[in-house]
């Protein structure tokens, strides 16, 4: 069955009146004596502070800390002989999130919009001019072009083939093996040790991995904690609120030494791998609880309905509870993501060298002493811009999948 | 199970077609594989700190410290046993957490009320800095206050002094103060004992006048009396010392609160803020907007409207949240070690690292911040009675 989205829906809004500069200053800041005050006291105090922020920032900074260490803060100390691995790592997910994105958006009439090819343009405008990307321009121009015609393909593909989803879910899948592999090497490629995977790079993966590991994790737990069976019920509760009250400092630190005396003499775990599983085991009590919010806003009648049919409890939870409990968590959830991948930074507190580890090194050398505002400024930015990313994706994805008629 | 047990048509294919049977052997199960992983874990550690020569226990808080403390509300020599230096920990993380509360709770309310502010720019500033601050990891805030900003301060030589009663400068900053700790605590006390006095005074006069339609006068001159007083305790009887700045740089008198302290503080109050602005907005949205609606056909004023009709019903939503987030400002205390500000983990790594006691301390740590939340969540579970609906 086709569904028909009629158009003609979304252009039947009212259009909205517009006012009028004065008219709109007149509404919005100055409507009676104290808005007009408020206003007044606000403009002076953040126009001086935007004054003295651009003064420092065109006069004062010193911006070049951030061009001469890209290397540094996208890859750590890996090998610039080997950059091309990491180029090709890039490259691979450029073509997978534009195969993706194409796919996604099959029932778009045109895929490049106006806004979308503004975009793109912006995209471009801003490597070609962006100092730190200067030097590699000439290969992130392509990686752009290598998105937009993937997004292409993959429109075409998808409206072929309704079912390709599943496949490029599978591509993702396997991208992340592979990814380890051209970042680790081996299997023909020359190996390159943790010790100098970093940067950006090492952020994402350890984002990444602890994301994917802590899901299954927390669902397990939330399901436990309201499971019927008492034994499980206790165990994952006390799992939860034990790992909710204690920080995740203490939690990574002591995972880096305790998690080597709980294993057997000799047995030393990676320190990157010990950090991931010990951001994941945080993280899934977390998570956990906001599963469990999902789970009990699901209405009785549902379970009830369902073992009516006839269907045994784990078919209840994959086929009833569970797609409904976690469309209402979806924003918690990557709530939880989000703030997994903040918490990416406190792998620097541990000795590691992600993007905000590289940067404490950078600021650790001579010739950028005291490049503090300008070096965590930049790290702001680049956090900012993923964090915002995907709690953007989320709406997004709570729009598409709010079925409701709310 | 109750086939096996001399009943005759027992059948196997019955058996694990019957939930029970599985509800029971899945539990069986699970508790196996946690015993199973438990022992495993703890056989293991046991062999380790065996072939280290250490057994487990906590006799070693009573041995010598030897390390010193950088600042300290409580009285600490490094010749002092570990357990006093851990004290000094969880003071000074007591400290941050209590300032730390309540400015979190002015601004986050602040924050979230302005969100709904008429004026276009003071609603953009605070929704801006939601989705900043919201989008930034705590720690980078954190390096960004200690070194960007109050790294940044002139040194003593130079330093800026604020209305002649305050200096900042590189090292930390300075405010007034009482002369010692105890009439610090007293003033302290003073201040909120009166504030729950005034809380239920309020309250005395608000029900006084809704049951009797007048009066409330003899309520409104207590309240008065109760200001007056705690003006007059704070004012005179509290020594103050005005710090002062000495020639050629430092300042003298006052209270110096340090450097990490102040960054520590900064950052955790405007992160922490963010979410609970967040918290408070949703509270606030949650109010039908009939409720509005009715209070303005009732005429009256805006801040009217906000104080005595949304603001009370939204408390009911607003503070449950507000628990863990101030579980949550609790735990991130300990980040505060990142800049070297002895707080409760600060002090626990130099425990184990002096020591090479991973587990106790590592136990010592997880009971300590339980205990913080735990004593968070009581006082939250009250006030949240306090707020709810009384229905009839």
């Amino acid at each position: 069955m086709t569904t028909v989205t009629p158009d003609s829906l979304s252009s039947t809004r009212p259009e909205v009146v517009g006012l009028s500069p004065w008219a709109w200053a007149k509404k919005n800041l100055f409507s009676d004596w104290f808005n007009s005050l408020l206003t007044v006291v606000l403009v002076t105090i953040l126009g001086w502070l935007i004054f003295r922020l651009a003064n420092w920032a065109l006069t004062t900074a010193q911006w070049q800390v951030i061009p001469n260490n890209v290397g540094l803060f996208m890859t750590g100390t890996y090998p610039s002989s080997l950059y091309a691995r990491v180029w090709a790592l890039l490259a691979m997910i450029c073509l997978l999130a534009g195969l993706s994105w194409g796919v996604l958006s099959r029932n778009l009439s045109t895929l490049f919009s106006r806004n979308v090819l503004i975009g793109i343009g912006a995209i471009c405008a801003f490597i070609v001019l962006f100092p730190p990307t200067r030097p590699s321009s000439l290969k992130l121009l392509p990686m752009v072009a290598m998105v937009a015609g993937m997004a292409a393909i993959g429109r075409q593909a998808g409206r072929q083939r309704p079912g390709i989803g599943k496949w490029v879910s599978l591509l993702w899948f396997l991208s992340y093996f592979v990814a380890l592999w051209l970042i680790g090497g081996g299997l023909g490629l020359t190996p390159v040790s943790t010790n100098d995977w970093g940067g950006l790079m090492l952020t994402l993966l350890a984002a990444v991995s602890g994301i994917a590991l802590c899901f299954p994790l927390g669902l397990m737990l939330a399901l436990g904690r309201r499971s019927a069976l008492p034994v499980v019920r206790w165990l994952s509760t006390a799992y939860i609120e034990v790992v909710r009250g204690v920080p995740l400092v203490a939690f990574l630190f002591m995972g880096q030494v305790l998690i080597p005396l709980f294993l057997p003499a000799g047995t030393r775990p990676d320190r990157i791998l010990r950090a991931i599983i010990a951001l994941a085991l945080f993280s899934a009590a977390y998570l956990a609880e906001n599963v469990r919010a999902g789970l009990q806003a699901v209405p009785r009648g549902q379970r009830e309905a369902a073992m009516s049919l006839g269907l045994n409890t784990p078919t209840t939870l994959g086929l009833i509870i569970l797609p409904q409990a976690l469309k209402i968590a979806i924003p918690a959830i990557v709530g939880q993501f989000i703030s997994l991948f903040q918490d990416t930074t406190l792998l620097a507190i541990v000795g590691l060298a992600e993007l905000l580890g590289i940067g404490r090194s950078i600021l650790a050398n001579p010739s950028y002493l005291g490049r503090y505002a300008e070096v965590y400024l930049f790290l702001g930015v680049i956090y900012w811009f993923f964090c915002y990313a995907m709690s953007l994706a989320s709406r997004k994805i709570e729009d598409k999948l709010n079925t409701d008629e709310r | 199970m109750a086939q096996d047990s001399g009943n005759r048509s027992f059948d196997l294919k019955a058996m694990l077609r019957d939930e029970r049977f599985w509800k029971i052997a899945f539990q069986v199960i699970t508790l196996a594989v946690v015993v199973a992983l438990a022992s495993f874990f703890i056989g293991n550690l046991t062999r380790n700190m065996a072939q280290q020569g250490r057994v487990f226990g906590f006799s070693f808080l009573l041995n010598q410290a030897g390390f010193s403390i950088g600042e300290s509300l409580i009285q600490y020599r490094p010749n002092d046993p570990y357990w006093k230096a851990l004290t000094v920990g969880l003071s000074n993380t007591i400290s941050l957490v209590a300032a730390g509360i309540v400015l979190t709770t002015l601004l986050g309310v602040a924050a979230g009320v302005t969100s709904f502010s008429k004026n276009w720019l003071l609603f953009k500033l605070s929704r801006s800095y939601v989705g900043l601050v919201r989008n930034i990891p705590l720690l980078l805030q954190l390096f960004f206050w200690y070194f960007a900003i109050y790294g940044m301060l002139p040194n003593p030589a130079n330093q800026l002094e604020l209305l002649g009663i305050a200096f900042l400068n590189n090292r930390g900053v300075y405010i007034p103060w009482a002369s010692s700790a105890g009439l610090a605590l007293l003033g302290i006390a003073a201040t909120v004992l009166a504030a729950i006095a005034a809380i239920y005074l309020w309250q005395w006069r608000i029900k006084v006048r809704v049951e009797t339609g007048t009066g409330g006068q003899q309520q409104l001159v207590a309240l008065g009396l109760l200001g007056v007083m705690l003006i007059g305790l704070l004012t005179l009887g509290i020594d103050w010392t005005i710090p002062t700045g000495i020639d050629g740089g430092g300042v003298s008198g006052g209270l110096r609160l340090s450097r990490e302290y102040v960054a520590a503080l900064s950052a955790l109050v405007f992160y922490t803020a963010a979410f609970v602005a967040e918290i408070v907005r949703a509270g606030i949205q949650s109010v039908s907007k009939g409720q509005w609606e009715a209070a303005h056909a009732l005429g009256l004023k805006a801040s009217a409207v906000m104080q005595l009709v949304v603001f009370p019903q939204a408390l009911r939503v607003i503070i449950p949240p507000m628990n863990s987030e101030y579980m949550n400002l609790t735990k991130n205390t300990s980040l505060a070690f990142a800049i070297a500000f002895p707080e409760m983990y600060s002090v626990a790594t130099t425990t184990y690292n002096q020591t090479g006691r991973p587990v106790e301390v590592f136990l010592v740590l997880i009971a300590t911040y339980l205990l913080i939340c735990l004593l968070i969540t009581l006082v939250m579970n009250q006030l949240n009675r306090a707020v709810q609906f009384k229905e009839r």
